[in-house]
């Protein structure tokens, strides 16, 4: 009796551990490692439509051919509910449970940082669409972005803000608990402190995520005579922090960053944002050409204008294909071919994306352009400037 | 001041619900979160955003107070609902204390994951109501909406210190509380009594809950649960059970946190208020009001 029981654990044992390396011939799986709950939901939202888009637009077409093969696109969308510790769970259920070829996401740095070294320790392509933290990619080759970095987008925040409002000293307002804005918030400071001198951000005010009252800190910064707010907060902040501004008699220039530019955050936001300038990666009122083509595609399909967030996953799994083809044919073999799409990755030359043209090099970061935009009367992201490096 | 006032708002629910039950309603702040949502969809629905549009207009700040009222009672139909179903049943098999609170635990899970997958992960914005009006006096700058606020919360705390005190029921509450075995040998309907309870606290939840939507106006399912937590650490703080000890350690919890961040780096601000109240508690651990029970529960 006990050795039936034996067999029985040890035949259900037996199949978890020798996991199958190759996997079916004519799909190409994708995952992706999205917040579809938890703060910042439409940013999953955004990056879901837009693969949806991309995949039924190459399936439909017969699929993507691959040196002589043509292969059907499978994507699987998994929600990190925006934590970073669901973010590592679900990197590793893609790569091991689902066996997919390479991931897209997690969009938000503070969920790429530590999905990201799960991807490196398991040799999976990674390309992350929206996190512009250094530390994503840093030392790992496995891991790529779509976007620019945030020691690239400080200073041109802090040169915007001196050029256009001839600030002479900033107040900064930032989640402490988050790397996005902690990190951009450091590099924003040093920047504008290069420029001005030291002691010239005169205001460098924290809180921790979650807060929804910032009347302390506020008072602070309208005291501190500061000519400029920069606050690089994601959209469901911004609002509280705009308008709790304004009623404690804020009337000076507010700047944000890439993470202001959501499809909701006029929404939240109404009137109190009008006027205001973050700077992002590509600006929707008035795009031509791919940019336009996708705008419109996704406007008629789900009913309002992408973000920044929609396009950089769009560029994101375009970069990856890319990869993809360059390999010459896919072998079969799971580690070989993650190996291959990520030897192909970093010669990525010249890549023409409707966020700007990226080239790569060892180090997984791109190099591109950002651009400033400004919220118009009409509520619209439209471009003001743009910043290459 | 303001924030202070939400803690102390939702402070006086639990210390209402532990008065008289001696139970720790965990779901209470997310039947404060309920209270906002509900608020919301009534203020859009009256505003007309919906198919059905009023016959006719209503001027805001009359939306504003319809809307109040009605989500008041519908949140306290939510309150009832969880006791009837969730707190009665177990009240009658007269299990442990210690389930009771689990169960309410799980309820506020409950109440916030419905949320997320009925309605969906999508921030709502709640729609401005009142005109904004802002005063600066001595150097002090204080909105309306800041002065609204303050004024409620005071007339919520004297409105049920006179029920608790100076009714029947509120006598018939303080009964129950004292010894829920010997009252209803004295023919007084304990149901009732606590279904009563619940009505008020979850009214008093609802109320906090779209003066906060107005004040900070992006709803979220999870906006009940760090408030709610915080607002019960008042309620201990004042002396669970009293409500004079709720008002209290509300407005003096919001005090605390924001004379943190404004004084010394906001980073700290969490943990010098919450060491302070920690030493506090450490000198007169049944809080401001409390007075220590010496009969066996």
């Amino acid at each position: 009796m006990k050795k039936m029981l034996w067999i029985m654990a040890l035949s259900l044992i037996v199949p978890l551990c020798v996991t199958p390396a190759s996997w079916s011939a004519d799909t190409i799986k994708v995952g992706f490692n999205i917040p579809l709950t938890g703060d910042i939901p439409k940013v999953g939202e955004s990056s879901k439509f837009a693969a949806e888009i991309l995949k039924g637009e190459i399936n439909a077409a017969g699929g993507l051919k691959v040196g002589d093969k043509t292969y059907q696109l499978e994507f699987i969308y998994e929600d990190n509910e925006s934590k970073a510790e669901s973010a590592t769970a679900t990197a590793l259920k893609l790569i091991t449970q689902d066996g997919v070829l390479a991931i897209i996401g997690p969009q938000s740095s503070k969920q790429a940082i530590p999905a990201g070294q799960v991807c490196n320790d398991n040799k999976t392509p990674m390309i992350s669409p929206w996190s512009t933290n250094p530390k994503t990619t840093e030392n790992r080759p496995y891991v790529f972005r779509a976007c620019f970095l945030d020691p690239f987008q400080g200073p041109v925040a802090a040169k915007f803000v001196t050029e256009e409002f001839k600030a002479k000293k900033a107040a900064v307002l930032y989640d402490i608990a988050s790397d996005y804005p902690k990190g951009l918030a450091e590099f924003f400071k040093d920047a504008f402190e290069k420029i001005h001198g030291p002691g010239s951000v005169v205001a460098f005010e924290t809180f921790t995520t979650k807060d929804k009252d910032f009347s302390a800190q506020l008072t602070k910064i309208v005291a501190s005579g500061a000519d400029v707010l920069f606050t690089p907060q994601y959209y469901d902040e911004v609002p509280l922090i705009v308008k709790q501004a304004q009623e404690l008699g804020w009337k000076k220039p507010i700047m944000g960053s890439d993470s202001w530019g959501s499809a909701e955050l006029m929404k939240l936001c109404g009137d109190a944002c009008k006027g205001y300038c973050f700077s992002t990666h590509y600006a929707a009122a008035g795009a031509k050409g791919a940019t336009k083509e996708f705008i419109d595609k996704y406007n008629t399909k789900y009913g309002y204008v992408p973000d920044d967030v929609a396009a950089l996953t769009w560029d994101a799994i375009n970069l990856l294909f890319t990869a993809v083809k360059n390999t010459g044919g896919l072998s079969g073999n799971l580690d070989k071919d993650r190996d291959a799409i990520k030897d192909k990755l970093t010669q990525v030359k010249d890549f023409e994306g409707i966020t700007g043209k990226m080239t790569f090099a060892p180090g997984g970061n791109p190099t591109k352009c950002a651009v400033v935009v400004k919220i118009s009367d009409k509520g619209e992201f439209e471009f003001f400037k743009s910043a290459c490096p | 001041m303001q924030w202070g006032s939400f803690y102390a708002l939702i402070a006086l629910g639990y210390t209402l619900v532990y008065g008289v039950l001696l139970l720790i309603n965990f779901a209470h702040g997310d039947i404060f979160m309920v209270g906002a949502y509900i608020g919301f969809f009534i203020a859009t629905l009256l505003l007309g955003h919906y198919t059905a549009a009023l016959p006719f207009a209503l001027s805001p700040t009359a939306i504003f107070v319809l809307s109040l009222i009605l989500t008041m009672i519908l949140t306290a139909g939510v309150g009832v609902a969880i006791e009837r179903v969730a707190y009665r049943p177990l009240r009658r098999k007269g299990v442990s204390r210690l389930y009771v609170v689990i169960t309410a635990l799980m309820c506020g899970l409950i109440l916030e994951n419905g949320n997320l997958a009925l309605l969906g992960a999508s921030r709502r914005s709640f729609p401005e109501l009142l005109p904004k009006a802002v005063y600066t006096v001595g150097g002090v700058v204080i909105s309306n909406i800041k002065i609204l606020v303050i004024v409620t919360t005071i007339l919520v705390f004297l409105l049920l210190e006179t029920i608790v005190r100076k009714t029947k029921i509120g006598m018939a509450m303080r009964a129950i509380s004292y010894d829920r075995m010997a009252v209803p040998l004295m023919g007084i309907p304990v149901d009732t009594v606590i279904v009563f309870t619940f009505i008020l606290g979850s009214s008093m939840a609802a109320l906090a809950g779209v003066l906060f939507a107005t004040a900070y106006p992006v709803l979220e399912p999870y906006m009940g649960a760090l408030v709610g937590w915080k607002a019960f650490i008042a309620a201990v703080l004042g002396g669970i059970g009293e409500i004079r000890g709720a008002f209290l350690g509300g407005f003096l919890l919001g005090f605390i946190e924001i004379f943190v961040a404004a004084y010394f780096p906001s980073t700290l601000r969490d943990l010098i208020a919450f060491s302070i109240l920690l030493m506090f508690l450490t000198v007169k651990p049944t809080g401001i009001f409390g007075v220590a029970r010496a009969t066996k529960i």
